[in-house]
């Protein structure tokens, strides 16, 4: 099954409305996709609005694969769930988010091995039709780096004793 | 979700847990956990509610420090953590690869920590590099 999820803030309808023809197109019948906010609704595919946690985190177990908009929250769930996912940014200019955030996201994640991208609609169709190919990144662990996580600890604990 | 990579970093405190996503209450155990309204800079009516609903969280739970990943809700709330003497922990979203979020500028100078994901935009004067939540 291939999981689709737009985050829970906004649609990203251009992205889902490239997978619902692609579905169609090629007779898949293994997509489900979680579509935000939108008045426009996908033909080809299963959908749903929004998930609750609990759900969300079941479609993601049963997912071979997850495509998404490049946001933090799609990516860090597949590299702890160990998925493999092709993320399309969202564009700034197209109002689909603040700014090309985004597009400097999934490039960075890209370099680092740790994401497929698709920056449009066509790359995302033919990206599609071998993402049975695509292998997940090495799988992280639930909690930041330690150093993160220290530099913080020390900052709040010199502020508990510091004065 | 970032935030919630740095429970450890809490652990033996009393903290509250401010988030516009209702769903995230079974990840944060016995902590306190108060949800917002989510808004953008487009959307003037909401922010002013939100930063209402922070102030409101802000003075029931009277933080010594408060940390946030980024956002709209986490530039209110340590304005508003600054106001009544608490310290500031700003960690830029490892979203931003290229530069540091508007958000992220904008408390800078409130900021007692202020640290970005990446190591490139660490710099003299501006946010350090301490590591990242992934």
């Amino acid at each position: 099954m291939i999981f689709v999820t737009v985050g829970a803030q906004m649609p990203f309808d251009r992205m889902v409305q490239a997978i619902d023809r692609w579905a169609a197109d090629r007779s898949r019948d293994d997509v489900f996709a979680q579509i935000g906010p939108t008045e426009w609704h996908p033909s080809a595919i299963e959908w749903t609005k929004f998930l609750q946690p609990p759900e969300f985190a079941s479609k993601v177990e049963e997912a071979d694969a997850i495509v998404a908009h490049a946001g933090m929250g799609s990516i860090i769930t597949a590299l702890t769930t160990g998925k493999p996912i092709l993320v399309m940014p969202r564009r700034g200019d197209l109002r689909e988010t603040r700014n090309d955030h985004q597009i400097a996201t999934a490039r960075r994640f890209a370099e680092l091995g740790r994401v497929a991208v698709a920056f449009d609609e066509s790359e995302l169709e033919a990206k599609l039709d071998v993402i049975g190919d695509l292998r997940a990144a090495d799988r992280v662990g639930p909690d930041a780096s330690e150093q993160l996580i220290g530099t913080i600890r020390e900052f709040i604990e010199g502020k508990d004793s510091g004065e | 979700m970032q935030l919630l990579r740095l429970r450890p970093a809490f652990e033996g405190h009393d903290v509250t847990f401010v988030t516009v996503q209702p769903g995230y209450r079974a990840d944060v155990g016995n902590a306190r956990f108060r949800v917002v309204n989510d808004a953008t800079r487009w959307d003037k009516i909401g922010l002013v509610k939100m930063a209402l609903r922070l102030a409101w969280i802000v003075l029931r739970s009277r933080p010594h420090v408060v940390v946030s990943t980024g956002a709209a809700p986490g530039y209110f709330a340590i304005r508003l953590g600054k106001l009544i003497g608490a310290k500031a922990v700003w960690v830029d979203s490892i979203a931003n690869v290229e530069e540091i979020s508007m958000t992220g500028q904008l408390v800078q100078s409130r900021a007692d920590l202020w640290l970005t994901q990446w190591p490139h935009l660490a710099r003299e004067g501006g946010p350090r590099y301490a590591g990242a939540v992934l």
